[in-house]
């Protein structure tokens, strides 16, 4: 019976990628210093947690770096040797190579052999050249382990767990198992024995063998990967002691190789499903830092994602020796969640239909219905809002990965960068979360690449040595706004207007700087030659365009020559619902997202301007503001074409506002966004569809580019 | 099969015809292979679609996804648009997407055998003949028959961004 544990594998895998990303984010963070032991010891534990999982799983190479790792930083840990930046440097190359490793086994990667062995060099050089602690005394040595492990190659090691038998059947079958391979004996509870066996030959035959003396239904055996004799020597007795004090035994550790040499609280520290906390606690000098996977003993520690999946998997792993499950968290496949979500939608749109055919019964004859109808409404909004709240994740997903990046390019490059992050618990979307890395990516590089001046030209320039990246999510109404910004050089309106006309793009000279910003997004912009200094942005920017707007979002820059450059990217909360204003104009309902709604009037005649062949403008607050006619637009037979008899809502989207003008407002509500796309195409000024509550179809303005295409409208063109 | 529009193993009832949905445009009757067909419905209030072809009538909610929807009639010239409860619109599957099409009327399923079908000739009909897979003689019938799939997602109609998907 052995246990197929492959299913917990990608766990483990996702565990550990996130364990290394939050190994990078403290190792970023730590303040070299004076360093927070705080911080040491979640360090250590990531390391720590992601050799547990490596070994559990027999991953050996990744746990032998691991726990050179887990060495070197338990010594900095303990105050045995001060921290210093090579550290870290050598910590992060660490977990570079681990993340390597991880692929590999993930996806077949492939893995640098040669990377792997000069870090682990690395790390074992940095270790060396410390005064030997008192406490752990040895320095791990991986030649001597692999050699070790070469011994028994191949060979199976099994567990198993005997009935309550005479001594002498005991002896009888260790003799007999003697024959197959290397038998140790360790005592159960309750007179039970337990026989390890090392061996070259398969289950089949130890069972056929054990059946001579007992039945062997009676018999639970159990695989581990192989250990080294001196292990097995010491981990028989040391099992034999921990067995007798807990009473009670578990699937044998998995164990990493390179714990050959080391002390054997190390080993244990490893897996430790062995000893009791408060040894472990006691030998690695901490108060409840380790999480104890041991479940017979749930200890009140982290209660994190993390640690709750990772004590599940652990414990389904070990056979279902533990029953029941505290684990606050469970993965689910994205696809199950968005047929979830989809599901809702429709439901939200039946419940919308529901309420606008009960609406017109009479409140008195059907009063329980309605109250019922009521009811349902709130219930499938709350149904609603809890079903999207599964996709919403913190910003920090994207964000946390910058920190490297920036670190490293901003070395690469002989720049000084203070990286700030803000807001980095704001939610989104899942789906949209993934696919804004990229774009972001690739902007926060420019910044770094270009738009950063290099330390002595920051001082030229009167500012200060390093430069400024700002990285932030904010929630603007049903949208968020991600804002990339640099205190940099800003961009170079001549040098763009330049390549511009190069390139025979539409230009002219006075044009405004934002419209001067929008020419970089031009396909095949190509700023081979506009890289040349401070201000040359552009190098796929048409592609980072061209993928928020895929998400439904905008991109906006805003720049001044010499103080920096601000990327604003504005997107959707999630692609799938959004809270709507519907608005009639002639005999066709729109609606506009909410978010982008300001407010509603109805203007004074005396507001509304006519600006010769600009078309109007309208007062609004001592503002004037673009009066866009939705009729005009759209091409729709007009009801009102007085903007004082219809209705004006000042819509908001980019930093530019203007007045939209429609014949009025039907209503409020939340709609479930349809793709125009999945059996149409693109169309101009619409950003999606919904279905109303009378199960007829409403377009879903796109604000964005209404509001773009306001000027172009002055010259009694078409949105395009 | 060299004249078949498709080759699909839609033979059931007699080895080697193919079914064809036959409709009427104007006085012209045409027929598509009936396996691009999902449903046939009534016409319904369209929700229209700004500076549109005006041969796309809009798009309608089939069952939760949006549609759009073609008058064939206004877009070959065929017939006067007029649509009342017995306007008829053949709701087709091309290639994973919906879309609606609206016809005069639709007659009925025909099978046609391989000898049933002669060439097209370069004229004769309001479609280009490149979305033309034949005639079809059905007694004293002649059946227009289109290659529906080429003429739905062709440039022409506009109806998918060139590369969507």
């Amino acid at each position: 019976m052995t246990i197929d544990i492959s299913q917990f594998y990608k766990v483990f895998f996702d565990e550990a990628e996130e364990l290394l990303a939050e190994k990078e984010r403290l190792l970023l963070a730590v303040d070299i210093d004076s360093p927070d032991p705080e911080d040491l010891n979640a360090i250590f534990r990531t390391a720590h947690s992601i050799k547990g999982g490596a070994s559990t799983f027999g991953l050996n190479d990744m746990s032998e770096v691991t726990h050179v790792l887990e060495s070197l930083l338990d010594r900095i840990r303990k105050g045995e040797m001060a921290l210093t930046s090579q550290h870290v440097d050598a910590f992060l190359a660490a977990k570079d190579i681990l993340k390597m490793q991880l692929d590999g086994h993930r996806n077949g990667a492939e893995v640098d052999q040669e990377a792997v062995a000069n870090v682990r060099m690395m790390l074992h050089d940095l270790s060396e050249g410390v005064i030997v602690p008192t406490h752990q005394p040895t320095v791990p040595s991986f030649l001597h382990a692999e050699q070790k492990q070469q011994v028994t190659e191949g060979a199976h090691r099994y567990k198993i767990e005997l009935p309550d038998l005479a001594k002498r059947d005991v002896d009888a079958l260790v003799d007999e198992l003697g024959l197959l391979g290397r038998v140790s004996v360790v005592p159960l509870e309750a007179g039970r024995t337990a026989l390890i066996i090392m061996t070259h030959e398969g289950l089949d035959d130890i069972i056929a063998i054990c059946s001579f003396v007992l039945d062997p239904n009676d018999l639970r055996i159990f695989e581990a990967p192989p250990l080294t004799p001196e292990q097995r020597a010491r981990e028989a007795a040391e099992r034999a002691r921990i067995e007798d004090e807990q009473g009670y035994g578990f699937f044998d550790p998995a164990d990493p190789v390179d714990d050959a040499t080391t002390d054997s609280s190390e080993d244990e520290l490893g897996y430790g499903f062995f000893q009791p906390i408060e040894q472990i606690r006691l030998e690695v000098g901490i108060v409840a830092e380790v999480p104890p996977p041991v479940p017979a003993k749930p200890e009140p520690l982290e209660v994190t994602e993390v640690a709750a999946e990772k004590k599940a998997a652990k414990k389904a792993a070990e056979g279902g020796h533990a029953q029941g499950s505290e684990s606050s968290s469970i993965r689910v496949s994205i696809e199950k969640v968005d047929q979830l979500i989809n599901l809702v939608g429709e439901l939200v749109i039946t419940q919308a239909m529901i309420e606008q055919r009960s609406s017109g019964l009479d409140p008195m004859v059907h009063q329980r219905l309605l109250a019922s109808v009521s009811q349902l409404t709130r219930n499938t909004r709350d149904l609603q809002e809890a079903v999207m709240s599964i996709r919403m994740m913190p910003m920090d997903f994207v964000f946390s990965r910058f920190p490297r990046m920036v670190r490293d390019l901003a070395g690469k490059l002989g720049k000084k960068v203070d990286f700030i992050t803000n807001g980095a618990a704001t939610e989104l979307d899942k789906g949209l979360i993934e696919r804004i890395v990229d774009p972001l990516t690739h902007l926060v590089r420019n910044s770094i690449d270009h738009g950063i001046e290099l330390p002595a030209a920051r001082v030229a320039a009167g500012k200060s040595e390093s430069g400024r990246l700002f990285l932030s999510a904010a929630h603007q109404g049903g949208n968020i706004v991600i804002e990339v910004a640099d205190d940099g050089g800003g961009l170079n309106r001549e040098r763009i207007l330049a390549k511009a006309k190069q390139n025979g793009l539409p230009v002219s000279d006075n044009m405004s700087d934002a419209d001067v910003w929008q020419l970089i997004f031009a396909p095949g912009f190509s700023t081979a030659e506009i890289v040349t200094d401070v201000s040359g942005r552009g190098v796929g920017m048409d592609v980072v365009k061209r993928n928020i707007q895929a998400l439904g979002g905008t991109i906006d820059i805003r720049s001044a020559r010499g103080f920096g450059t601000t990327i604003l990217i504005s997107l959707p909360l999630t692609l799938a619902i959004l809270d709507g204003m519907s608005i009639r104009s002639g005999e066709e309902i729109y609606i506009l997202p909410l978010g982008f709604v300001v407010e509603s009037l109805q203007p004074a005649r005396a507001d509304v301007k006519e600006i010769h062949g600009q078309g109007r403008v309208v007062k609004v607050r001592g503002e004037y503001l673009p009066l866009i006619p939705l009729y005009q637009m759209f091409n729709i037979e007009p009801r009102i074409t007085d903007p004082c008899e219809g209705i004006l809502v000042i819509l908001e989207a980019e930093g530019r506002k203007a007045a939209l003008f429609v014949d009025e407002l039907v209503g409020q509500q939340q709609v479930v966004v349809k793709n125009l796309e999945a059996n149409y195409r693109k169309v101009a000024g619409i950003s999606g569809a919904t279905i109303l509550g009378d199960g007829g179809v409403a377009l879903i303005l796109d604000v964005g580019a209404l509001l773009r295409s306001s000027r172009q409208l002055s010259d009694e063109s078409v949105i395009s | 099969m060299s004249t078949q529009p498709t080759n699909k193993p839609n033979d059931a009832h007699d080895g080697n015809g193919s079914e064809y949905l036959a409709f009427t445009l104007g006085s012209e009757e045409y027929g598509i292979d009936i396996l691009k067909v999902q449903e046939i419905r009534g016409y319904e209030a369209v929700t229209r679609i700004a500076n549109a072809p005006e041969f796309i009538k809009g798009v309608i909610n089939l069952r939760g996804i949006i549609i759009p929807v073609v008058d064939m009639r206004i877009k070959f010239n065929l017939g006067t648009p007029t649509y009342d409860q017995f306007t008829v619109v053949i709701i087709l599957n091309i290639g994973g997407r919906i879309m609606g099409m609206v016809v005069d009327s639709v007659s009925d399923v025909t099978t046609l055998t391989p000898d049933q079908i002669k060439p097209a000739p370069e004229m004769g009909s309001a479609f280009n003949s490149d979305y033309l897979t034949g005639l079809g003689t059905v007694d004293e019938r002649m059946l227009i028959l289109i290659d529906i799939d080429k003429l739905m997602s062709s440039s022409e109609m506009g109806l998918m961004d060139r590369m969507a998907a």
